[in-house]
């Protein structure tokens, strides 16, 4: 984690969050969307642009207020912020693609708990300048729609046999509609992650095996992150 | 009434699972589902924030956001209420429980940011039962059960996790990517409830 670089090369973090620290395959946050929405690729693409809009916005706005907000409230005040915006990308939703609205449901408003945001807020956006703070949240936030985009692919072409709602294998062969069922969430997500592992391992680099406590938003100040666990803050 | 209180139940239970059908706390269910007693001291947290927080925003919603007009407030009002709802909690059982404080204070920090807590209090507001938006007390059995089903997927969770412990795994399938898989087996075995419990309520 780049902590206050005098010379900050805004291209690095910007690209890093899309495949160096891809939120969803190395870092393991925002879990619960990435199984949730990617039963169709396009819902997983609103779901994504969506929530990069949020994480860009509040990674601004925190990292403006960064000298303001007092420490020991910083959690509540950042969850307020963020879910100010998730309002306001859910009415924009509302008005203008009420489609989508249906098919993202409640994990729409569950932005605002999602711990790509929270984690980007306290890891990042808390602790820098404004602008690597926005290219932090873009490149994340591309990231996780790319995530996102690859899981919604898989499923909706091997559950229903369409790609963004055009049949694509469905004329020939039967969809498995397990894959677009919650089991196959986790399947095909288990799946990727472990061929992310792979190709780590083929680099000679240490693959990610870790889980829970190492993408927690709330590690910084939990006592026992360290031994994978929770404890008191 | 009675029927849809079990019915309410049973479904939050088996078929409306909230981590294995829903896809709702999944953090704790990987983070914390390591060993039997943090499985169940989280889920156990889980379910008191879950039925006390509904027991304050479905009330707050009816009685205040809706007559105001200002229903769209419902996310940061929520989270907000959540938010204070567990400073307090914690104030509160560590002032005058501090038994309980001690095997479930440790987890209270984490459930302001869990997708669990928020998605009850949200799913209820609109939740219908044959058409018929459901009252305050289904709504609280619905957290309550909601709850009750996280406790349960944990516990079983932490069940096959111990087990797998002694497995040759790949390596590449080492940690993450097998939990996954075992978790999707889970979900496999309870999408067996659909049926069942819909059957009740025709």
């Amino acid at each position: 984690m780049a902590k206050e670089p005098k010379k900050p090369s805004y291209l690095r973090e910007f690209y890093k969050g899309i495949i160096i620290e891809n939120p969803v395959f190395r870092l393991v946050l925002g879990t619960c969307p990435t199984l949730a929405v990617t039963t169709a690729a396009m819902n997983a693409l609103g779901m994504g642009a969506a929530a990069t809009l949020v994480l860009v916005c509040s990674n601004i706005v925190i990292s403006l207020l960064r000298n303001v907000i007092p420490d020991k409230v910083r959690i509540a005040a950042y969850i307020t912020i963020i879910a100010g915006f998730v309002s306001i990308v859910q009415m924009f939703v509302k008005a203008y693609s009420p489609d989508l609205d249906k098919s993202l449901g409640i994990y729409l408003p569950l932005i605002v708990v999602n711990c790509i945001i929270l984690g980007r807020a306290e890891m990042f956006a808390s602790k820098n300048k404004v602008l690597p703070s926005a290219l932090d949240g873009l490149g994340m936030g591309i990231g996780f729609t790319l995530a996102l985009l690859v899981m919604g692919s898989i499923r909706e072409l091997i559950g229903a046999g369409t790609l963004f709602g055009f049949p694509v294998t469905v004329q020939f062969m039967a969809p498995m509609i397990i894959f677009i069922l919650p089991p196959g969430g986790f399947f095909v997500y288990g799946m990727l992650v472990a061929v992310v592992n792979k190709i780590t391992i083929k680099k000679g680099k240490v693959p990610k095996n870790q889980l829970g406590c190492s993408g927690c938003p709330m590690a910084t100040n939990c006592s026992r992150a360290d031994q994978g666990e929770c404890g008191k803050p | 009434m009675i029927k849809i209180l079990i019915y309410v139940f049973l479904a939050g239970i088996f078929t409306e699972n909230f981590i294995l059908s829903k896809f709702l706390g999944i953090c704790p269910f990987l983070g914390v589902s390591k060993k039997l007693n943090t499985a169940v001291g989280m889920s156990a947290a889980v379910t008191f924030v879950m039925v006390l927080a509904t027991a304050v925003t479905w009330p707050i919603y009816k009685l205040v956001l809706v007559p105001l007009g200002i229903d769209y407030l419902q996310t940061v009002a929520f989270i907000l209420i959540i938010a204070a709802l567990v400073q307090l909690l914690e104030i509160v059982l560590r002032k005058f429980m501090p038994p309980l404080y001690n095997s479930l204070g440790i987890y209270l920090p984490l459930i302001t940011t869990n997708c669990a807590v928020l998605g009850v209090t949200t799913l209820v507001i609109d939740k219908t039962i044959n058409g018929e938006v459901i009252s305050f007390l289904p709504a609280l059995v619905n957290a309550f059960s909601g709850g009750l089903g996280f406790f349960l997927a944990m516990v079983l969770f932490a069940g096959i996790r111990q087990k797998m412990e002694t497995c040759d795994i790949p390596k590449c399938l080492r940690g993450l990517p097998i939990t996954l898989v075992a978790a999707s087996l889970l979900a496999v075995s309870f999408l067996g409830f659909q049926g069942i419990v819909d059957g009740l309520i025709s």
